[in-house]
């Protein structure tokens, strides 16, 4: 199953070497990753999706909280939660491709924030499965260059990760 | 208030926090340092005959004290000659500090000469480490790293230090932190009281109780609370390499060691346990054997004060997050409280069944051969019997004379028995040994070695003469790599590719080349005078060269992927 994996961190350098180390030194693996400092710029906060049965996603955790530079871990998809993913794709648009990207990319919500005579860049925020359900809309062929943030997330509700 | 260089407060650091000695070897990035040492003399320096011998001395001293021992290196291949020594420290969360000379910040990155990344190499095996980036954060950081390596579950931290923040010519105010607060770092403190009561339900409801205690009990000074507490119960004890003397091994309850070369009862009690107390464990493929097969009826009852440990390997039905010494502490206290007991007549059925194991096949039986030609384990057993009165240490290298020392010696107290368990160092004993001997000048201090191991840290027979080091070297000298060879022998057809060195040298006459005391003993008759003598050559470091049996293996060995009752108990019997 996949989770998310949320954790936030001392803003020191190392600190992000150390979690990249770990999931390396241990064979575990990263699918996404992505990290900023938070309001409080001593603190940044780190998401990073991976695949695993429970035990072994418990056991990365584990071994996440670990690390001295860590503050705290949690794993998002143990509850309810909102993840985001931002993506930026040029695709082909020239000609009667114009008109069908401009429609995909409303149908999907996205904004097209750059344009030239033949290529239009597209800006995408949502889930993953809508980024990706994006890409096979446009297809192959008229995408040339794809940018994706990783996913972010955030508990639902009251429930917050702070100090 | 007081003004240091960089340099200075590096040296004052390490004596505010109460280090006596340093262990290390000077260079380029150091000289600052060095010279800060010369002018002082709150903290003594030792010098060794190479880095890694630094770190094993400051590891034995740590395992013996239960204090952080503390290495100082210059950058580059001085900084790379402790990793082996680090990642020593580091699988079996033995607290160290290791300080490393580095370039001048500012050529930090450009493969400056002796420039080497030591934080990035040292990542995967330190607890913490700390690249400092100012003067004025040395004590700070100093304070932070023996915090670090000695709470929790202890480990070894990097401090790497730029060269030109110790310049001498740079002075700032120093004072050392008293408290360290760290928001990042809380180790528990307490186990949880809620899961102690589940436990201890188990453990009075418990018919074929074991209890399978470890390294966390030795490190975690919870030696007294386990004695009391399986005393009490009168439960079957086995222990780990590494939590050998954890509890008395010479009491009727210990069944000794367990796992891949433990004993059958210990195995076999193990194995048809209906509840395992484990405390201070890791479930270590060298203890479980196969980890489908696992004690199939266990409850299992895990404490250890690092929550990563429990359930990564053998799921624990009862986990219990805290310090071992607090845990049972507390568990102890309930069971007064209680007043209850477990079950007397079950307890009883499973005594007699355990003593039939213990007496059917032996704990850790041999053939005594044709008392001519000296069994290493038979020198094991005069080794013990020699130095069992006396105040003594044994330290070991890795090999088949390491496993002969963890099965035929009784380690009574803890951090007598001094080995590398879980990266299974060649080399270790000896510069342990050392570190031992430096700070209990008083005790015996016996390293039990192979000529393989011994020679991969011979040179610190220098470092053993120039500051009077009089430990005895138990050289179980087989003259093949006894442990690959007994491999090769079981599962290699007999192809014994380079597990033999035709060129060994005359180690009586080396070691008298360093001014100490060689033996060589070839009979078992010369065996225990021979001892005797070394040991009574209490400030002589003696070298004892003991011929012994190459053709021995280490019995009882799991069978590879079985169960931990599959097992070779001699070269042609198996259960
Ligand atoms: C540094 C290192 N290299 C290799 C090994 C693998 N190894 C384990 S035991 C052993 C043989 C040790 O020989 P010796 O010290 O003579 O001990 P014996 O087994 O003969 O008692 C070897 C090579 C190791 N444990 N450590
Ligand atoms: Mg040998």
């Amino acid at each position: 199953m996949r989770h998310i994996i949320s954790v936030l961190m001392e803003n020191e350098p190392g600190a992000l070497a150390r979690i990249v180390g770990l999931f390396a030194q241990r064979n575990y693996n990263i699918e996404s990753l992505n990290v900023a400092p938070t309001e409080d710029p001593t603190l940044s906060r780190l998401t990073l999706t991976t695949i695993g049965e429970d035990r072994k996603v418990e056991q990365i955790t584990k071994q996440l909280n670990k690390l001295v530079d860590i503050v705290k871990v949690v794993d998002l998809t143990e509850g309810a939660h909102v993840e985001r993913e931002l993506m930026l794709v040029k695709v082909k648009a020239s000609g009667s491709q114009r008109e069908e990207v401009k429609r995909t990319t409303d149908i999907f919500r996205g904004q097209i924030v750059d344009l030239t005579g033949s290529i239009y860049t597209v800006q995408l925020a949502g889930d993953s499965g809508k980024l990706d359900a994006f890409l096979q809309a446009v297809g192959s062929v008229t995408i040339v260059e794809v940018v994706r943030t990783g996913v972010s997330g955030i508990a639902r509700g009251e429930k917050v990760l702070s100090l | 208030m007081e003004h240091l260089s960089g340099a200075e407060m590096v040296v004052r650091s390490l004596a505010d926090e109460g280090v006596e000695y340093i262990y290390g070897y000077p260079g380029g990035a150091l000289l600052h340092v060095y010279d800060a040492i010369f002018r002082q003399d709150a903290v003594t320096h030792i010098l060794v005959r190479h880095e890694q011998a630094a770190t094993h001395m400051a590891d034995g001293y740590a395992r013996a004290s239960g204090k952080p021992g503390v290495v100082l290196v210059t950058s580059g291949p001085g900084a790379t000659n402790t990793i082996t020594g680090i990642a020593t420290a580091y699988m079996d969360s033995i607290p160290m500090v290791v300080l490393s000379g580095q370039v001048p910040s500012d050529f930090i990155g450009t493969d400056m000469f002796q420039e080497t990344d030591m934080v990035g190499i040292s990542r995967p095996i330190v607890k913490h480490s700390f690249l400092v980036k100012r003067a004025e954060d040395i004590p700070a950081t100093i304070k932070k790293a023996f915090h670090i390596a000695q709470t929790g579950r202890p480990g070894p931290v990097v401090i790497d230090i730029p060269k030109d923040i110790t310049n001498p010519g740079e002075k700032f105010e120093y004072s050392y932190p008293k408290k360290v607060k760290m928001r990042s770092y809380n180790p528990a403190t307490r186990g949880h009281s809620g899961q102690i009561r589940k436990a201890l339900e188990l453990l009075y409801a418990a018919k074929r109780p074991i209890v399978y205690s470890g390294g966390g009990v030795v490190i975690g000074g919870a030696s007294e609370q386990l004695t009391e507490l399986t005393k009490s119960l009168n439960f079957p004890i086995t222990n780990t390499l590494m939590g050998l003397g954890g509890f008395p091994g010479s009491d009727p309850r210990f069944l000794g060691m367990l796992g891949m070369h433990g004993s059958y009862p210990a195995n076999l009690a193990m194995h048809h346990a209906d509840v395992i107390l484990a405390v201070g464990v890791r479930f270590d493929d060298r203890v479980t054997n196969g980890i489908g097969k696992f004690c199939p009826s266990a409850k299992v009852i895990h404490i250890d004060i690092d929550p990563a440990s429990i359930s990564k390997n053998i799921l624990a039905d009862i986990p219990i997050v805290g310090p071992v010494d607090s845990v049972l502490k507390d568990m102890l206290k309930l069971i007064k409280e209680d007043k209850r007991a477990p079950d007397v007549d079950a307890i009883a059925n499973w005594w007699k069944q355990v003593e039939e194991w213990r007496s059917s096949k032996g704990v850790f039986p041999y053939d005594a051969g044709d008392g001519v030609v000296i069994k290493p384990q038979k020198a094991i057993e005069v080794l013990y019997e020699v130095t069992k009165d006396m105040d003594t240490y044994i330290t070991s290298d890795v090999g088949q004379h390491q496993m002969f020392a963890s099965q035929y010696y009784k380690f009574d107290k803890p951090r007598r028995w001094i080995n590398s368990g879980g990266l299974g160092t060649m080399g270790f004993g000896f510069p342990a040994a050392n570190g031992v001997k430096l700070h209990y000048p008083d005790a015996q201090v016996a390293c039990v070695t192979g000529e393989g191991s011994i020679q991969m840290n011979i040179q610190e027979l220098s470092t053993c003469m120039q500051y009077d080091l009089p430990v005895k070297i138990i050289n179980l000298n087989n003259r093949v790599l006894g442990m690959v060879r007994q491999w090769q022998e079981m599962q290699y057809e007999g192809r014994f590719s380079h597990s033999y060195m035709d060129s060994l040298p005359d180690f009586k006459k080396l070691v008298e080349s360093y001014g100490h005391v060689g033996m060589r003993v070839e009979k078992l008759e010369d065996l225990k005078p021979a001892m005797e003598a070394a040991f009574a050559m209490k400030d002589r470091l003696v070298f004892m060269d003991i011929a012994v049996d190459a053709s021995e293996h280490v019995y009882p060995m799991h069978i590879k992927d079985g169960s931990m009752r599959d097992m070779w108990l001699s070269k042609t019997e198996r259960t």
